[in-house]
């Protein structure tokens, strides 16, 4: 019903912009009736327009924590008692068969966790104790214990998880969501992309749009200077001087348009007149200054102008409210392959509290119901021990975490064997969450397509399976 | 990307249907039917063929299948194809449901009248070689006479020819990439008044002249030649290739023929007595993604790159989708498994190389060395008529010498904590490729082969992976080691002892010297304490010193060898173990490139006494070791030069020579290319099971598949491959590049979709035109500058863009070609445009790529900041877009805002998108914003007295035409406000009008700042305007 009633708001809105914006002169009312046709709307059709998937979803959008590095599942969410009563042995013979770590010899001596583990919530789900604040949400959450991919290093295995693909040149998870599903806001931009700690090992590529058209790229915003890359206007320019400036252009501009009746002169108009407004609406969403102060404490945000992932999460749940259709925050700390136990409980310090101010933040707005939060990295870590204290990547096994956005909440999907290396229940592939994502979206995984290069090109690729399970 | 902010111009695969009932055509719409439906499982790939039937082929559609025929010519009731999709009984329907798939009730009448009609195979049409269709005699122009026959009867008329102020401006951009001046565009209205025709050809060959010619359509076969300044992945590291920039752009000056073209970028290492631009074409090969990240396999990611390369080299020359077949076998295309990775084993068995590359002066120096150096030679030869005996006598001499070392057969080798993962060659050699470590040690392990040894023996060896061949990683291909350590295990214990030495020397022993700059590492060595020297720092207990043998840019690339003596013979009883650890602390700590790693070393024991490195380079040594066999001429170069050093009366030429061989120039600059296996390296290509690396099949030797032009070579190489994909008889590369080249020029290919002609590739509307051109540009000698010529002279081209109402309803996107191009230029053309307009615009041709400004939280989003990222603050800040630094994980935010790809992969095609953030650059970026403070103090100075002569003077340098009554008043009135609002304070006259508000530059009389400032806020509307910004 309310999703109708948007659909067609929006359309209306197209409607009405296109008769205020283009109904100049004569060649402008020609210009109205033949836009709005099937034919004609091809070639300039609004291609960020929301649409319907292929079934009703159970989420609208996403939030994507992507913690990039390799959190080490053994340490946060996959107990190994275990692993911890075989500390210093070297693993068994027939564990190493055919694996391949990153860096080190499989060889290596067993490493138990170092940090204890509790029972939390009604579904009693045991995580670690290095995160005190994600464990009072446990209920609402679904770990999946069973994950596992191809890759084993950084750049590809981020952007597998990202694209599918370990190779480049693919489109991310984002922005087929944006492709499949178009934008509720005019304001912002639909898939934003917030980054904290440093760039990523897969870059760019890791939101980018592949072979999609460029509309459809994540659109990353910043945690200095412009969020939105030359946003502010030229230095000694004020607003006054802007619009008088965009004014003219947009006249100017209206004439080309019916001189030549090009369906681009009238995107383009538009596409100036959105940038305006995003002169104004990203500044606004940036400026913390509206949130009370025990929300900033909330997400432990100590200086609300420092750009870090406390302050991304806020923004992210910000971003949300404005009908932003997917957020995604990369933060690239997990790599310990030295120093796990400071280093895990660094990262920790600065992630556990503010992703549970935002699960907590997103409930009391009625909105994690249809809002699908992703927290997981590219791979998990090695129950072997790198150097004395660090592990390597491990590609068989590790944790996601999902919540909201209709998968079941207090619920643990798979399992891994006594030492978190392989998986021994439920596996569940790059390509099955994937699968499993886009159908909280409503989509079929196998139909959303984009023919290139003759192929009809999925973010599955040819293989993922829907779990099932863990939907509510 | 944001919502109303839209529009992608994508043109549809709209087919027009102009006549009523008619025959059916199979390839525009049966093909596409049965490609959509059924050929995933009824198709070319055997391994997903159902029940036998392929429907790809008549063949398999007429076959009897055990008493049913999938299609029977003439009879719909008799043909099981019809009943399968009309059924209603669900398990015999087809597309069945579990596909996914379904049929349109008019596809299902298609099929049906297909096979009423005789149900009739099309060969596809871009598999058969073009032809020249027939053209009336009255015909002009060959794609006018096409174009009006389709029109008629599409009921259509062409548009009229543009005015000459839009064909001067669509010319000057189309050719050159730049706007004309108003000085031109006046110039070619005058003599367009005179002769049309007469004046657009002089034009364009006049525009085909110049540099900028070159500049302009280079950037284009760079989207496809996946051309970037950098490594991409993780590090992403910068790569000096510029060079082959340089290369196309001076090829396609030249207009070499498209088949040379190709060819030299193919397999331009392996042509007979190549020159050094030959090897830098072939630079196209490498210019695809290197991942450098800590503990990375190397195999897996130089495969990843031969199926880049596969994938570039199907879209830039085969019009095919190769990488359909990595994993299995095509599933719309005639490809199978089998055949791609025969194609993929010409461009498997190949070197990951890279060499220097010398200017025109050095590579004159360097001859002039060579000849005198040769001449000296001979002068010896001449002087000593034994001289072969002699050297014969000391060959063997040094041999008896060489012979107490025995190569250690190792069992482990390994980089400390897991970075590099190095690998032992058939020779007992060891490997290192990968990631480029700055410090740490490598580890090798095994048996002694000798009961005693008394000391070991370091080979440094060349290996074509290398850069420059090696024998080290750095970036000039050299190495250092700090420190050798040794260490032994008996029999039964459990540490290792370490071995003492006493001694050590070398062929090349390095002066003692400070470590170059460029290895700066500020943790490690704070003060630059740590130095370069002798064998003997190998020993000294002391990382801070290492051995680095450079003997300059003439023999840098050359072996090495050092010898270390311990100080007690060490017994070694069997079962023994020995360990190395070449300690490497001389690399440095920026950006993760600074490492000095030996790229491939071997080590030998002996157990004779007191054992010592010879004098001369090991090359000499390696070379008469061959003994008997022949030897190359860099190997007998290397022992007559050991051996005329060795004689002392010949000390004079010797130290000649020297003196020579010292002016050998550093090189200008690299590249990265293909070459062909050094002796006795061996790559085997084997068919990869669903294109896994780790998991190779059956050997398969090298060949094109079997539905393309043959190629009749036994054994054919890389060479061989590029004549064949360039031979009149191969279907498609013609007809790729004339449709790239129109795509250029109308904003659509003739073919909607370049990078895929096979099955699923729509029909052309103007299949025609495309094989017309496709054969003419072969006719004539593949120029590229004679097949735009021909288009230009079109009266299609020439045509007005404006879009009736008319046309909007018969052909919204013109695909029948009733009017002109019109369409947002590309993202390059776009900033120059700005660049030329304000006159700032540096005309500089070729060169190492600059670095634009970009704002700090770009940098920011590195995996690894780039800290060479230093914006150019002089001329070179106003380069052509082309020359800006491509960084793949770093997308530049100006370019790639306007669609511009980042070089992952080979793009033959952007897809323009306008979007607020395209809108929020043109209006804010600093380059842009220094164009409108440009544009403005340059109308000031050149537009005349009056703010309307002015005004006109900024459209004809942005827009290419005069401007109305009513733009004046605008932008007039824009100025007026605004000289007000300056004055009055609220804005910031000098920051608006100059770069730096500190330095004011020189005005013309009477022109004040507040003018400036006035005309840069204009300026700036006049650069965002769509005429601007758009081709028409």
């Amino acid at each position: 019903m309310k999703k109708e009633l948007q659909k067609e708001i929006a359309t209306l809105h197209t409607r009405r912009w296109f008769l205020q914006n283009c109904g100049v002169g004569m060649a402008g009312l020609a210009l109205n009736s033949l836009l709005m046709r099937d034919g004609f709307g091809a070639a300039t059709k609004d291609s960020l327009a929301p649409k319907s998937s292929h079934f009703e979803p159970t989420a609208k959008r996403v939030v994507y924590i992507f913690q990039a590095g390799g959190p080490s599942h053994i340490d946060l969410f996959d107990q190994k008692p275990e692993l911890i009563k075989r500390d210093g042995q070297m693993p068994p013979a027939e564990l190493l068969k055919d694996y391949r770590a990153a860096f080190i010899h499989p060889n290596s001596a067993l490493m138990g966790s170092k940090f204890t583990f509790d029972r939390h919530g009604e579904s009693g789900i045991e995580i670690s104790n290095l995160l005190p604040h994600i464990s009072k949400h446990v209920d609402d959450i679904c770990f999946i214990r069973s994950m596992h991919t191809d890759a084993v290093n950084h750049a590809p295995a981020q952007i597998y998880m990202n694209t599918g693909h370990q190779q480049f040149g693919r489109p991310s998870f984002g922005s087929w969501t944006l492709y499949g599903l178009g934008s509720e806001t005019e304001d912002l931009p639909g898939y934003v992309v917030l980054i904290s700690a440093k760039g990523t090992s897969g870059g760019a590529s890791n939101y980018g749009c592949g072979f999609l058209p460029t509309i459809y790229n994540g659109v990353p915003f910043r945690g200095s200077g412009d969020p939105i890359l030359y946003l502010s206007n030229p230095k000694g320019y004020d607003a006054q001087a802007q619009r008088a400036s965009l004014d003219v252009l947009k006249k100017l501009n209206q004439q080309t348009l019916e001189a030549t009746g090009d369906p681009e002169t009238a995107a383009r108009i538009q596409a100036y007149e959105t940038a305006y407004r995003l002169q104004t609406s990203a500044p606004e969403l940036m400026n913390l200054g509206q949130e009370s102060e025990a929300t900033l404490e909330a997400y432990a945000i100590k200086d609300p102008k420092k750009s870090n992932f406390a302050r991304n999460c806020l923004l992210a749940r910000r971003l949300l409210e404005r009908d932003v259709r997917f957020v995604q925050l990369f933060h690239e700390a997990w790599d310990q392959h030295s120093g796990l136990e400071e280093g895990h409980t660094d990262n920790c310090l600065d992630t556990d509290q503010p992703v549970a101010a935002l699960l907590q933040d997103l409930k009391d707005r009625d909105m994690l119901k249809d809002t699908l939060v992703i927290w997981g990295g590219e791979f998990g870590r090695t129950p072997m021990t790198q150097g004395k204290d660090g592990r390597d990547h491990h590609n068989r096994a590790f944790t996601m975490w999902l919540a909201g956005g209709g998968v079941k909440g207090g619920h643990v999907h798979g399992a891994t064997d006594d030492f978190g290396f392989n998986v021994i229940e439920n596996p569940v592939h790059v390509h099955d969450l994937n699968a499993t994502l886009l159908h909280t979206l409503g989509f079929d995984h196998e139909k959303l397509t984009y023919r290139f290069q003759g192929r009809d090109y999925r973010l599955t690729d040819v293989h993922g399976h829907v779990v099932h399970d863990i939907l509510a | 990307m944001l919502r109303s902010a839209f529009s992608v111009i994508i043109v549809l695969v709209s087919c027009l249907y102009l006549a009523g009932e008619s025959t059916i055509d199979y390839s525009r719409e049966i093909l596409p039917i049965l490609s959509e439906n059924c050929f995933e499982c009824h198709g070319s790939d055997e391994g997903a063929r159902e029940a036998d039937l392929r429907l790809d082929t008549a063949e398999g559609a007429y076959a009897d299948l055990i008493g049913a025929v999938a299609v029977a010519p003439g009879d719909p009731e008799g043909s099981e194809l019809i009943y399968r999709i009309e059924t209603k009984i669900a398990n015999d329907r087809m597309p069945p449901k579990d596909s996914k798939k379904s049929l349109t009730v008019n596809a299902k009448d298609l099929l049906r009248k297909w096979i009423e009609q005789g149900g009739k195979y099309d060969e596809h049409w871009a598999f058969q070689p073009p032809q020249k269709s027939d053209l009336p005699k009255t015909a002009k122009h060959p794609i006018d006479a096409f174009v009006s026959q389709r029109l008629k009867k599409a009921g259509l008329k062409p548009s009229k020819t543009a005015s000459a102020t839009t064909l001067v401006r669509r010319l000057y951009l189309d050719l050159i990439g730049l706007p004309p001046n108003p000085a031109e565009i006046a110039a070619f209205i005058k003599s367009y008044r005179k002769n049309k025709s007469a004046s657009i050809d002089v034009l364009v060959n006049e525009l085909m002249q110049r540099p900028a010619y070159g500049e302009k359509w280079t950037r284009l076969w760079l989207d496809v030649a996946r051309y970037a300044d950098s490594n991409g992945f993780e590090k992403d590291k910068p790569r000096d290739q510029w060079i082959y920039r340089d290369w196309v752009i001076q090829a396609i000056n030249d207009d070499m023929p498209y088949d040379q073209f190709l060819i030299e970028q193919l397999a331009g290492d392996l042509l007979p007595n190549r020159t050094q631009d030959q090897l830098v074409a072939s630079g196209f090969m490498r210019n695809g993604m290197v991942n450098e990240e800590g503990a990375i396999i190397p195999e897996q990611f130089r495969l990843e790159g031969i199926f880049d390369r596969m994938d570039c080299f199907g879209k830039a020359a085969l019009g095919l989708s190769l990488q359909c077949a990595q994993c299995h076998s095509h599933k719309f295309d005639p490809i199978s498994h089998e055949e791609y990775y025969g194609l993929f084993a010409f461009f498997n068995e190949t070197h990951e190389a890279k060499s220097w590359v010398y200017s025109d002066e050095q590579l004159e120096t360097i001859d002039n060395v060579r000849s005198q150096v040769l001449e000296l030679e001979n002068g010896i030869r001449e002087k000593r008529p034994d001289w072969k005996t002699e050297l014969a006598a000391w060959k063997q001499e040094q041999l008896d010498k060489n012979s107490i070392w025995t190569i250690w057969d190792t069992s482990l080798q390994d980089w400390e904590g897991g970075l590099n993962h190095p690998e032992e060659l058939d020779d007992h050699s060891i490997l290192t490729l990968g990631h480029p470590t700055v410090t740490g040690y490598s580890i090798t392990e095994g048996e002694s082969n000798l009961p005693i040894i008394t000391g070991i023996r370091l080979e440094a060896l060349k290996h074509g992976d290398q850069p420059f061949e090696g024998p080290g990683r750095s970036y000039w291909g050299t190495f250092a080691i700090s420190e050798i350590e040794l260490y032994r295990k008996l029999p039964g214990e459990e540490e290792w002892t370490q071995i003492e030495m006493k001694d050590a020397s070398a062929d090349f022993e390095t002066e003692v010297g400070k470590l170059n700059d460029y290895y700066n590492h500020k943790k490690l060595d704070p003060d630059n304490k740590r130095r370069i020297g002798p064998a003997a720092y190998l020993i000294d207990g002391d990382t801070e010193t290492g051995w680095a043998p450079d003997r300059g840019p003439i023999l840098r690339h050359t072996e090495s060898a050092a010898v270390i003596v311990f100080k007690e013979p060490c017994a070694m009883p069997e079962g023994s173990q020995l360990k190395v650890h070449l300690i490497q602390s001389h690399g440095g700590d920026g950006n993760d490139r600074e490492n000095q790693q030996l790229g491939r070393y071997r080590f030998s024991l002996t157990d004779v006494l007191e054992p010592k490195a010879p004098t001369y380079d090991h090359a000499a040594t390696l070379a008469i070791q061959k003994n008997g066999q022949s030897l190359s001429p860099r190997e007998e170069n290397a022992v007559f030069r050991a051996w005329r050093n060795s004689v002392a009366d010949l000390d004079a030429a010797n130290k000649e020579i020297d003196k020579l061989e010292a002016t050998y120039p550093e090189a200008r600059t690299s590249v990265l290319h293909s070459a062909e296996l050094q002796p006795g390296i061996k790559r085997v290509t084997r068919l990869l099971e669903r294109g896994a690396w780790n998991k190779p099949q059956q050997e398969i030797t090298r060949g094109t598949p079997a539905f393309l032009n043959p190629l009749p070579v036994d054994n054919p190489t890389r060479l061989d491959l590029a004549k064949w994909v360039t031979s009149k008889e191969a279907p498609l590369t013609a007809r790729v590049q004339v449709n790239r080249v129109w795509q250029a020029l109308f904003g659509n290919g003739l073919v909607a979709t370049p990078e895929d002609y096979g099955n699923r590739s729509p029909k052309p509307e103007y299949l025609d035109i495309l094989d017309w051109l496709a054969v003419d540009f072969m006719e004539n000698d593949w120029s590229i500058k004679e097949l735009i010529r021909t288009i230009l002279a079109s009266d299609t081209y020439l045509q007005s863009s404006n879009l009736t109402i008319e046309l909007r309803e018969k052909d919204p996107n013109n695909i029948l070609l009733a009017r002109g191009p019109r369409f947002r230029a590309e993202a390059e053309v776009v900033r120059d445009i700005a660049l030329a307009a304000a006159g700032l615009l540096t005309h500089k041709v070729g060169g190492p790529s600059v670095y634009p400004p970009v704002p700090e939280s770009v940098l920011y989003f590195n995996y690894v900041k780039p800290d060479y990222w230093e914006p150019a603050t002089d001329e070179n800040r106003y380069r052509r877009s082309l020359y800006m630094f491509r960084k793949r994980s770093m997308p530049d935010p100006v370019l790639s805002s306007f669609d511009a790809p980042n070089g992952d992969v080979s793009c033959t095609r952007r897809i323009r998108s306008n979007t607020p953030l395209s809108a929020l650059t043109s209006l804010n970026e600093p380059i842009f914003v220094e164009a409108s403070q440009g544009l403005a103090q340059r109308i000031l100075r050149e537009g005349g007295d009056t703010d309307a002569d002015r005004v006109n003077y900024g459209y004809l340098l942005t827009t290419g035409r005069p401007a109305s009554k009513l733009e004046t008043k605008e932008i007039i009135g824009l100025i007026e406000s605004q000289k007000e609002r300056l004055a009055d304070g609220w804005l910031d006259i000098r920051r608006i009008a100059f770069r730096d508000p500190e330095i004011v530059p020189d005005l013309p009389e009477g022109i004040t700042p507040r003018e400036v400032a006035s005309w840069a806020i204009a300026s700036r509307v006049l650069l965002n305007l769509d005429e601007t910004l758009t081709k028409n």
